[in-house]
């Protein structure tokens, strides 16, 4: 009896977690689907689902316009840059607050996120300006550098509080045993943080990916990444929606197989230590 | 001897890169089509002037606009070419930003371009950007739906005309509205539409001491008419309409009437993306027997910032992209019905074109309609049809257009929509020094 209601709920569950899952997936799979529409199936009311004349012709036409592999390459460069310059500067960051914390420590990290709190376009001028100066505008090293500033503050927060969950005595047994700080953080800190550098790294990645203000008013052509291709393809007069679509989805295919590749990762690092 | 040959290879290599080093200009352009065109047919330019490159940088317009103000405001260089519309040109050229182009070559023929246009884009008798395509705004119906309630649309319609034909064929059981209007709020949204309706009532945004001019009558005469007549015949949910919004709705025959940009009629007569393609009239934009009528004018132009170190070179490209010659290249390559409108007079003297085009002839008459330099009954202090051309104008615009669009939702009465206008627009304009 017990058994049965049991069986009934983990079903209910069941359909429940896929409805929820559908749901919030229900807008990616439209947007491919509209991409492979011509424009005015894309536009047709009542919407079609699945049964419509399939065409590849927005592809065609986008890849006509636009270097997408220019633009993909940007992307890559830009957001995997950024992430790795950002952990580089993070992690000790990160390590001297979290095991030798002083009475200013809270201070420091409440500063650092306040710089999250500025609107991104109050300082957009004296950016440029910078950037003009030292001849950064258009350029990788520029965003890079920009993009690894906008989301130190995040990385070191993740990582401060994945490090706190890391009991202090392991790493003071280590330290009894002879370990050097290098060793100690080689090869305790380190393999027990995993987890949670794994997830900080892929959640600035697609932080850094989609990060649209700064990379569209620094960059021109060159370094222009993938949001510079989707401006191109939205449109305040006109309904081009099936060639937008066909424009988002080559944007976010390559986050999208990473995040999949690494879901476990990152679930395993986003519910690191929530539960003792 | 084997050093000697790498050496004089090396040398050759070097030679011959210093001989074609090509100069390469930055364009920064709008994704709409005829700009798309133009970038497809670039080729033909970089053929005749093999020692130009050319590097596109097509962005949609709100992005486009941000993008190049600050590059310009900063004197980045980044671009060499920058398309503006009729809105920056009068600002940026007082402000030094923007190269003359009065010498754009013989065969440019300057006297060809449309006045209308010429005038919004010439400060100081000088011309400051060089219109690539011009726009204004018309009335297009269904012309199935005006025989079917026994109507018949002039040619040019008066307000009070479209108001009565919009509420007899109206038939909300059928989702069949009389009018479909921009409602959302923005300065390039419905305050476009409604800053060139007004206009049309006899009203303006501000008198020749820059006083706002909200609390006059023909202010609340034009708000009334807009709110009465949205509320009788128009869609539901028109406060959050704007131009894509009100296209798919026409083209889904959902609207009897749709004033808006004259680039429309290209997209609602063509049968793939439009239900109505073969049922659509055109007529011009509405007025109230003042001598004004409520269309605008747009012209998304080329011109070249002053920092710009290839200044020569882009000036060559422009004097190609705008001139007659490119007009016959788009004709030749892609048929007359796609030649950029609106720019230059010979154009509509061409009956190929005239054929090709039935929205031609109204299209002109349209553009022809509104003088950016004189554009309301009452004189004003101002350039600009649907805008007004200073720099606060896209906060303060936008500012009215969101009270405007909350009567328009039924939030606020006409009356309390005006007098927040109102004190808004005097507000900012005493801050910015206009009202002393």
């Amino acid at each position: 009896m017990a058994r049965a209601a049991s069986a009934r709920r983990r079903i209910a569950f069941t359909i429940i977690g896929w409805a929820v899952g559908f749901l919030v997936f229900f807008p990616i799979l439209w947007t491919v689907l509209t991409s492979f529409k011509s424009e005015g199936t894309a536009i047709a009311i009542p919407p079609q689902f699945l049964f419509f004349d399939w065409t590849a012709e927005n592809y065609a036409t986008v890849q006509s316009r636009s270097n997408y592999l220019r633009h993909m390459t940007n992307s890559i460069v830009i957001s995997l840059g950024s992430t790795l310059l950002g952990l580089l500067i993070a992690i000790p960051a990160a390590w001297a607050m979290a095991f030798s914390p002083t009475r200013r420590t809270k201070d420091v990290l409440m500063w650092m996120l306040s710089t999250k709190m500025l609107p991104a376009v109050g300082v957009l001028v004296p950016i440029y300006l910078l950037f003009r100066d030292f001849g950064l505008l258009d350029s990788r090293a520029g965003l890079t550098a920009v993009l690894t500033m906008i989301n130190l503050p995040i990385i070191v927060w993740m990582l401060y509080t994945y490090f706190r969950e890391i009991p202090a005595d392991i790493l003071e047994a280590a330290r009894m045993d002879g370990a050097s700080l290098g060793k100690e953080i080689v090869y305790v800190l380190a393999p027990m943080a995993v987890p949670g550098i794994a997830s900080t790294l892929l959640l600035n990645v697609i932080l850094a990916w989609n990060e649209a203000f700064w990379t569209l008013n620094l960059s021109t052509s060159q370094a222009a990444p993938l949001t510079a291709f989707i401006a191109a393809y939205s449109s305040p007069e006109g309904l081009f929606w099936a060639k937008l679509s066909a424009a988002s989805t080559l944007a976010i295919a390559p986050i999208l197989v990473l995040g999949w590749f690494a879901q476990r990762q990152l679930v395993r690092g986003l519910t690191f230590g929530a539960v003792k | 001897m084997k050093l000697k040959t790498w050496l004089l290879g090396a040398a050759c290599l070097f030679a011959t890169t210093g001989l074609v080093a090509a100069e390469t200009l930055t364009i920064a352009t709008v994704n709409n089509g005829d700009m798309i065109r133009m970038q497809a047919l670039s080729g033909e330019f970089t053929k005749a002037n093999p020692d130009i490159q050319l590097e596109w940088v097509i962005l949609e317009e709100n992005v486009l606009r941000q993008r190049v103000t600050t590059d310009i405001a900063t004197k980045g260089g980044q671009y060499d070419v920058m398309t503006i519309g009729t809105y920056e040109v009068p600002i940026w050229s007082k402000q030094n930003w923007l190269l003359p182009l009065d010498d754009l070559g013989a065969d440019y023929a300057a006297d060809d371009l449309l006045p209308a246009i010429r005038n919004g884009l010439t400060v100081d008798g000088k011309l400051y950007a060089a219109p690539f395509y011009g726009e204004s705004s018309m009335t297009m119906y269904r012309k199935d739906l005006f025989e079917a309630a026994g109507l018949t649309m002039p040619d040019a319609p008066t307000w009070d005309f479209v108001a009565e034909a919009a509420r007899k064929i109206t038939d909300k059981n059928k989702e069949v509205y009389g009018i479909c209007l921009r409602g959302k709020a923005g300065w390039g949204e419905n305050m476009a539409f409604l800053t060139a309706m007004a206009n049309s009532f006899g009203a303006r945004w501000f008198d020749e001491s820059w006083k706002p001019q909200f609390d006059t009558p023909q202010w609340k005469e034009a708000l009334t008419f807009y709110l009465d007549l949205m509320r009788d015949a128009g869609p539901p949910g028109a406060s959050s309409n704007g131009f894509n919004e009100n296209l798919a709705l026409f083209q889904s025959g959902k609207c009897a009437m749709w004033i808006d940009a004259t680039v429309a009629a290209s997209f609602v007569t063509n049968p793939k993306e439009s239900q109505v393609a073969d049922k659509v009239g055109f007529a011009l934009a509405p007025d109230k027997g003042l001598g004004k009528r409520g269309n605008w004018l747009w012209a998304w132009s080329l011109a070249v910032p002053a920092g710009t170190k290839k200044e020569e070179a882009a000036k060559k490209f422009i004097a190609w992209a705008t001139s007659k010659d490119y007009l016959a290249l788009v004709a030749e390559k892609e048929g007359w019905a796609n030649v950029p409108p609106g720019t230059r007079k010979s154009l509509y003297d061409n009956p190929q074109y005239q054929q090709a085009a039935p929205f031609a002839a109204m299209t002109l008459a349209s553009i022809e309609a509104a003088d950016p330099t004189k554009p309301t009954v009452d004189p004003v202090p101002y350039v600009g049809v649907q805008f007004v051309a200073i720099p606060e104008f896209q906060g303060i615009g936008t500012a009215v257009g969101q009270q405007f669009s909350a009567a328009l939702a039924g939030q606020a009465s006409a009356d309390q929509a005006l007098s927040n206008a109102q004190q808004l627009t005097t507000r900012e304009m005493t801050r910015a020094g206009y009202i002393k």
